[in-house]
This record gives structure tokens, sequence and C-alpha cells, in this order.
């Protein structure tokens, strides 16, 4: 492991029980993150993409450790964290924040935002009234807000604002890595783009490593050195951003590329060549958890699970296709090769 | 399809906002219109007000004729206007588990048009019912008939939606925001669901959306509203390529255009500044002055008219009088 990974996640699992109760055992798991392995380097900034249940959430909540793992490991920098009590726990939670989809959801409604912005600091330990309210000032001037917003409610602001907000949580104890959840989905497109340069001008100030979750590829292009594609709890392919856009190898990376409806009426989208829904993630289907609605699928898909195999320096690919097996789609899916 | 001069208000704590404002457009015969804006700025209410759906009180129609086929919908009695509702017109909601009945099976959802509106017999609309659920690929639909909503996942209930929206073959199908709720995949999915359809079946349709994306991969003419107004209009082409109202543009160009990277484009998004004023405000010039980067001292007097650009192609904006002010 070199210095410069800030984060090293190994192997990481975690599995929901369903059903059962006090005594009894549960009737089922659903594996929402399922073997998850990466780095992300000081100052760099990792996306990772998927559709609703793939579970990129759980894996984010994992990695500042808001939700406890089933399996795997953690490390920030050279330390395990996976396991941490809570009181050991404390240093690094200051290197570690996140930010929230929802900017309606994630503030409490009854605290002022100085006492919102602060409250990590006295999670920390015990700063004087004055100086949390140098600091909230300040912090709220560097995401773009007044000093005058201090006494002021979540309710007297719009989203995109709730959202700066929650920035200036994040950033109170001057963490090294921050999570970022789909932060700016809930946001319109102008107020959106406002909230991605915040992301990127606060990535300089601060020095900061991000975590970007969202399902919308063309935010995560625009962010993201490095990209991970999910699909029903594992990591399908990973690479660097632009070899991910121009050389996507996963048929499902190429699938969700394609489907994203391009604000050019000039280049309308074919029907896209990918069938049916994400399947049940409590009974996965056996084989690549693709195969159902792969179009590329051929016997060894529906028998044995791929794993992420290397086929560049970076570029890791989990499709029996790379094998050198099945029939190789000419350069994309676009349209209907079969 | 024509509507004109549309104001509907709605009274609030704060006093009347004026949720649409001087809203005319005409929908023609088997084209898809698209509407586009932000939250709040009034595309929803419009929709609800071509279908007598305004909730009211708060909110009335306070101005405006809205006309179907030569009949002015807004001077029907109510029992004229059911029977227009879901048969000549049908909406396509948003958000597919709160406009299905959770009660009732989808079966049954997608016949009782057909059983109101074309009198048919129970058996004979369940039959229809069916085939239109394998219309909207549903697989395995007979025995879907009797599933309930939370059977299905959101695609699929929007599939549902679409189906009852069009078993009786409407003249004009209203869908707003159809595909917001749902994934990328299942959105590519229903989208060229919905336009293969429309193709079949001939009808209009005035998909309402925030998706740029969306509209312009869809849609055969484009309006763009701005605080209730209609500020910019157009075939798409046009809109896209060389857009005339300064808040189109900037719509246009603070959306992350996918590739760019590749090409070692990444720069800065462009930010409209600024936020949508409140409904409740009277703002005497240009609703967008405050936060327009060409603003000058017209626009912060005088409302500017919707004034033709080119073939079909409408802003309302005073650059297209004083051209020389665009800095």
């Amino acid at each position: 492991m070199t210095t410069s990974n800030l984060i090293t996640v190994k192997n990481l699992t975690k599995h929901f029980p369903l059903g059962g109760g006090l005594f009894a055992k549960p009737k089922d798991w659903v594996k929402a993150v399922n073997g998850v392995s990466f780095t992300v380097d000081k100052r760099e900034s990792f996306g990772i993409v998927g559709e609703s249940g793939c579970g990129k959430t759980t894996l984010g909540q994992m990695i500042v450790r808001l939700l406890e793992p089933t399996g795997g490991k953690i490390f920030f920098k050279e330390s395990d964290i996976t396991h941490l009590n809570r009181r050991l726990l404390r240093p690094f939670r200051q290197k570690l924040q996140i930010i929230f989809q929802d900017p309606y959801s994630s503030l409490d409604p009854r605290m002022t935002v100085a006492s919102i912005v602060t409250e990590p600091l006295f999670a920390q330990g015990k700063p004087s009234k004055g100086q949390s309210r140098q600091v909230a000032a300040s912090l709220l001037k560097k995401v773009g807000l007044r000093p005058e917003d201090l006494n002021k409610y979540p309710h007297e602001f719009s989203g995109g604002q709730r959202q700066r907000i929650g920035i200036a949580r994040a950033l109170c104890v001057r963490p090294e890595l921050i999570v970022a959840d789909e932060p700016v989905s809930a946001l319109d497109v102008s107020i959106q783009a406002q909230v991605i340069n915040l992301l990127e001008d606060l990535k300089e100030d601060f020095d900061l490593s991000y975590v970007f979750i969202s399902h919308d590829i063309s935010v995560v292009e625009h962010i993201c050195d490095r990209v991970a594609v999910m699909y029903l709890g594992a990591i399908v392919e990973i690479a660097p951003t632009v070899e991910l856009i121009s050389n996507r190898r996963h048929p499902y990376s190429a699938a969700l590329l394609e489907a994203i409806p391009q604000p050019d009426p000039h280049r309308r989208i074919r029907p896209l060549a990918m069938e049916g829904d994400v399947p049940n993630p409590i009974a996965p289907p056996p084989g690549c958890p693709f195969h159902p609605r792969c179009l590329h699928v051929f016997d060894r898909c529906r028998s044995d699970e791929p794993a992420l195999t290397d086929i560049t320096d970076g570029h890791a690919v989990a499709c029996w296709l790379n094998d050198g097996q099945g029939i190789r789609p000419s350069e994309s899916v676009k349209g209907g090769v079969s | 399809m024509e509507i004109e001069d549309l104001c509907v208000d709605f009274d609030t704590p704060e006093g009347i906002a004026r949720a649409v404002d001087e809203v005319s457009f005409h929908i023609d015969t088997g084209e898809t219109l698209g509407l586009v804006g932000e939250s709040g700025c009034g595309k929803s209410v419009t929709s609800l007000s071509i279908l007598g759906l305004i909730p009211t009180p708060p909110g009335r129609v306070s101005s405006g004729r809205i006309r179907f086929e030569n009949r002015d919908l807004l001077s029907l009695d109510k029992e004229t206007l059911r029977k227009t509702r879901g048969r000549d017109i049908s909406m396509i909601f948003q958000e597919p588990m709160t406009s299905l009945n959770p009660v009732l099976t989808i079966g049954r959802q997608v016949a009782e048009p057909l059983m109101v509106h074309q009198n048919l017999p129970k058996s004979q609309a369940w039959e229809k019912a069916c085939e239109w659920l394998e219309n909207v690929k549903i697989p395995a639909a007979k025995k879907r008939l009797n599933d309930y909503p939370h059977q299905l996942s959101g695609g699929m209930r929007q599939r549902v939606m679409i189906a009852m929206a069009l078993v009786c073959c409407p003249k004009l199908v209203i869908a707003d925001e159809p595909t917001t709720a749902l994934d990328v995949t299942i959105q590519a999915q229903i989208l060229s669901l919905m336009l293969a359809l429309k193709e079949k079946l001939g009808m209009s349709v005035l998909l309402i959306t925030h998706d740029l994306g969306v509209i312009a991969q869809t849609a055969g003419r484009v309006m763009v509203m701005y605080a209730g107004q209609i500020v910019e209009q157009g075939p798409v082409a046009t809109l896209f390529d060389r857009p005339f109202h300064p808040y189109t543009q900037g719509l246009l160009h603070s959306m992350p255009q996918l590739g760019s990277r590749g090409k070692g484009q990444i720069k800065r998004l462009a930010e409209i500044t600024g936020m949508v004023p409140p409904l409740t405000e009277a703002i005497r010039g240009c609703k967008f002055a405050p936060r327009c980067p060409h603003v000058f001292d017209t626009c912060r007097e005088n409302r500017p008219e919707i004034l033709p650009i080119a073939d079909g192609h409408r802003a309302r904006c005073w650059l297209k009088e004083y051209p020389q002010k665009r800095g």
C-alpha cells in the first residue's frame, strides 16, 4: 500500500437481514454490497455510478462508517478503521465527512444554520461560542451564503442553498475526504451547475478528495478522475473517466452511457439495446448478475460469475467477453448487435 | 388544441401568486410538443388547467381560453369535461406509485376508462386491457391483470400508467415528467415505448419535463417556461442550436456535456446566478432581468412581449429589439 492512498476498501460487503425477529433467524439476506474493492488517492475525485438499488449509497455510508460493514476492510491511510468503536473512530470522523442527497431531510428543521454548521465541532470538542460563530460565518462565506444567514432556519432556504449548508457542515472539521451522495440530483439544472462549481472550487481550496456517488454519468464525468460502475452490489467496471467513456468494456456500462438522453436533437437515441429491470437483489441470478439483461450473453455467463479483471493499467472489467470468449461487440453495443 | 393568454392564480398567505402568466400556444395533430422549465415555473399548472384539474380554491383560471377542437374547455360543464377527460385528452403523471390506486388491480384500473367512456361490458374491457398491457410490453400480461400496483417495479407501474392513458386512444396525451422517477435505462425504454405508440396511434403529445436531454430526444417543438411565462419557443433543432433567450442559453450551458473530458474540454459549468423570483412578487419588467447577464434599463422597466425571431421561433426578450445590448 502506497502512502498516496487515502482510502483503501478491500472486499467490502454489507448484507441486510430480511424477516426474522428478536430471536428468530433472518429468513434471507439482501446483499446490498457484495465484495467491493477500490482505492481513492489523495486529491482524487472517485466516482461511483449505478442505478437505484445497486448499493452505491450503502457503500458510501460504510466508508464514513455510518453503516457497519458485514465483511471486508476499510483503511484510512494505513489505519484499519473497519471495526473501530466510537471513541477510537472519533479522530477519523473528522477526516471523513458526508454530504447527503436530500437537502430537505438532512438538515434538522429546529436548528439554526449556525448550530447545524458547527455541530461537528462540538462532537470533536468544546469550542467557545464566539469561536464557533466565527467559524460558521467564514464557512458560509466559503459556500456562497451570507453571514447574516447564521440565525435562520433551514426552511428559509431554497434547495440549492440548503445543499450549500450541508456542504458547509461537512467542511467544518477540515476533512480530507468527502463522500458526496447524489449531492445535486435533487436540484434544478441551473442550481446543479452552481453546486458542482462550488464543489470543484472547494476541492482546490481545502485540498479535498471526493467519493462522488451519482446515477448521472454526465455529472460524474465532469467531476471525477476515475469511475466505478456498480451493478447489483458489485463493481462491474472501473477505469479512468476518459477511458470509461471512450473505451467501455462492460455491456452494462455501455447501456448506461447509451441511455442518457443527450441534449442534442441531431443525435437521437436508438432504441436501447437492453431489456428488462434490475433483478431482485435478494435472489440475484446465478452466474453474471447482468446476464438476464445482457445482449451478448452466452453459456458461461449463465453459470459462472466473472471476476473483476485488469485489462489495461487501471482499467478492470467483470465480464466474460474480455476473456477472449463469446462475441465481442464491435466497439460498443450501439443499436442492437446480437 | 389552442391556448390563449392563459393566466392561473393561486391564493397564498403571501398574496396572490400568478403561477401561469399569459401563456399562449397550440398543439398540432400528431406532434410532440415539449414544455421545459425548472421546478415552480408553472409547467404542471399549465397542464392541469387544460384538464380542469386546478384545485379551486385556492387556485383559479383567471383569464384566457383553452380551445380543443373548437370547444372552449373552460366553459364546459363538469359532466362534458369529465367525458372529454380520459377519452379525448388523457394524462400520464410523474409518480407512478401515488397516481395508481393501491387497492385496485391493474386490470381494473386499465379497464375502467373503457367501461366509463366506451360503455364496454366488463369482459370486453378486460380483454382490451390485457391487449394494452401487452402493447406496453408488460411480460405475461394476462397473469399481471390481477396484480396490485405494489407488486410491480417503478418502470412497470409507469407502463401501466401509459396503458391507462392510451387505452381509449385519446387525441392528446399530456405527459407530466413521465420518466423523472425512473432510472436512466428504464427511462430510455419508456421513452422509446411512448414514441412508438404515439406514431402508431397518431396522437399529439404534450411532454412536460425539466430534462433538456429528454426534450432533445423526443420533441418536435419546444417551449421554455420561466416564472410562469413562456420565454422562448421554436423547433427543437433551432432552439438547441441557436437559443435566443439568455435563460435558454444559460440552461443549455449549465449542463455537463458527456464526452468533454476526453476532448480535454472540462471547464467550469456556466451558472445562472441567483434564484427564481417568488411568484407573489409583482415584477414590472422582464422576470428574468435580475439573473440576466445582458440586462439593461429597458428590461427592468418594461415587460417584453414574445416576438418572432425566425420562422416558428419566438422569444420574450428585449434583445430582439436591441440586439446591440448583447455583450
